[in-house]
């Protein structure tokens, strides 16, 4: 007699499927595997290296100015923070004495380079919702930041401004012209936005109460940046260590404490009037000076191991220089802030719908090449 | 009762958040002067880009086909990605010296990252950017360009 044939039957019933690495709301190419349940999510599995450039290996072999360009590369909407990062810490290993003139205009780069990142996370979240006018808006006021930084730096998004010792260029004779009116016109649009996104009912919905993470997971996680705040993690460097100007400007940490997908989105939208009021600030008290330290041709850190944490659009980045004396680092460490934001997908999106992951994935703002490296 | 009203009143804020927002949509549909939109490839002749623009590494020759390079290599040592290879060749100059000259200076613009370093320590200030930013072409060795133009000299005075 013949057996039966057994039917192999899935306990969970779990319905395993893959979003990406091609997908419009991964940002990129990220690959998350999703184990579903009808509708809901029950486990996310996100599968990273799609665009592993080997960076970290790659800085082993060239020299430390050559390294600059690199990190544009990394999270390519605030790379003029990175740029920053490598920067102060090649100086901090120097000891090199960086004139006034030079972190003023780091800060306010910086912060520029801040309100692009948050305005193009405001479109595309947007978009990820389903507000397609939102990314036209979006991409429309980011360009007038573009404009000025293509202006002064000669990149729009790849800007490659700074360098071991100071900047590349001096700024523009338009520079502080162009920085005011765009303030001024920002200030006016942004409440445009909270009118087109902010109040609109559909978006409340599908974003409140979604997603939240505890401030206790954010530290455990080491979730850093407006992700982290929004739940609570006072976490920011610009306020705990300052760098470059941020000691002599006066501004609010933005922190919320219930940690869900619309107060990650609201942290976005705080932090950009923050960042306008620190612009605004120092940009009419730049002092005078050069633009540039002179240091060797050849630089040559001194034997040892340097850390430097700058605070970049999406969190915290940390940069391990170790240095055996050449004129390239032995070895360097990059700490991405969305590698460690990317990892609590799983924790927050679990037990929502499908839908939902989209939102949450789009709150965490993740820039794919910066986890990858 | 207060329930009702409760749940009217939501439906009533709901519409009305949705009518904040196309408020917006719709002051920019009846604003053609808010326009942004540049039409590309029409506005192709008075499309001007800004000066510092990093389109791609130039040698800029004078009227009488003459650069500055001298053929140092120091651009080539600082490029990161290998983009600047540069060929010498030893000339006899008018007072019967050997003296090293470039003879191409090649230049990959498919491997370049626009990180400025070349023209930024180049120390006779030989290279620079220029604003052109349309490089598609069909073959992929018309990437590989040689800077200096056939037959040119170094500039006079430039050491």
């Amino acid at each position: 007699m013949e057996e039966p044939v057994k039917v192999a039957v899935d306990e969970n019933q779990e319905y395993v499927i893959n979003m990406g690495p091609q997908h419009p709301s991964t940002h990129g190419v990220l690959r998350l595997v999703l184990a579903l349940k009808g509708e809901i999510v029950k486990n996310v599995e996100p599968h990273i290296g799609y665009v592993h450039r080997g960076m970290e290996k790659m800085c082993e072999s060239i020299t430390y100015p050559q390294i600059i360009h690199l990190t544009d590369r990394m999270d390519y909407l605030s790379a003029h923070i990175n740029n920053e990062a490598v920067c102060l810490a090649v100086e901090k290993a120097l000891e090199a004495e960086i004139p006034d003139r030079i972190k003023v205009i780091r800060t306010i780069m910086s912060e520029l380079t801040r309100i692009q990142s948050h305005q193009l996370f405001w479109a595309t979240f947007g978009m990820d919702l389903g507000g397609l006018t939102c990314f036209f808006y979006g991409l429309r006021d980011r360009e007038k930041i573009l404009d000025i930084f293509e202006e002064t730096c000669g990149g729009r998004m790849i800007v490659s401004y700074n360098c071991p010792g100071g900047l590349m260029y001096d700024i523009h004779p338009n520079f502080q012209k162009r920085v005011k009116e765009f303030i001024k016109y920002f200030r006016k649009i942004l409440p445009e936005y909270d009118q087109l996104l902010t109040g609109n009912i559909i978006f409340q919905e599908r974003t409140r109460g979604i997603g939240r993470l505890s401030l206790e997971d954010a530290i455990s996680y080491g979730v850093t940046g407006p992700t982290g705040r929004a739940s609570g993690f006072s976490c920011d460097v610009r306020k705990h260590e300052p760098y470059s100007a941020y000691d002599r400007v006066k501004f609010n940490e933005v922190l919320f404490s219930e940690g869900d997908t619309f107060h990650r989105y609201l942290a976005r939208m705080e932090e950009m009037r923050v960042s306008m009021d620190i612009v605004e600030q120092l940009i009419d008290n730049i002092p005078e000076g050069p633009f540039a330290v002179k240091l060797k041709p050849v630089i040559r850190l001194p034997e040892g191991e340097y850390y430097q944490r700058v605070e970049t659009a999406r969190g915290e980045l940390g940069v391990f220089i170790i240095s055996d004396g050449n004129k390239n680092p032995y070895r360097i460490k990059f700490r991405s802030p969305c590698f460690s934001n990317l990892w609590v997908l799983n924790l927050i999106s679990r037990d929502f719908k499908i839908a939902d992951l989209v939102a949450i994935g789009g709150s965490l703002d993740l820039v794919i090449p910066d986890i990858d490296r | 009762m207060r329930s009702i009203i409760k749940y009217l009143k939501e439906i009533v804020m709901a519409v009305w958040s949705l009518l904040k927002g196309m408020k917006v949509t719709g002051y920019y549909f009846f604003q053609p002067n808010k326009i942004v939109t540049q039409k590309y490839p029409e506005n192709r002749k008075n499309l001007v880009m800004f000066e510092r623009f990093k389109g791609e590494v130039i040698m800029p020759h004078n009227e009488k086909n003459e650069h500055k390079c001298t053929g140092c290599g120091i651009c080539e040592i600082n490029c990161p990605n290998g983009t600047i290879e540069i060929i010498s060749k030893s000339i006899l100059t008018e007072d019967g010296k050997k003296k090293r000259a470039i003879d191409k200076h090649i230049y990959r613009l498919g491997m370049c990252t626009f990180c400025a370093l070349c023209v930024k320590t180049c120390p006779s200030e030989a290279l620079a950017f220029s604003q052109e930013f349309e490089h598609a072409v069909f073959n992929r060795a018309l990437l590989i360009k040689v800077l200096n133009k056939p037959g040119s000299q170094l500039m006079k005075g430039v050491e």
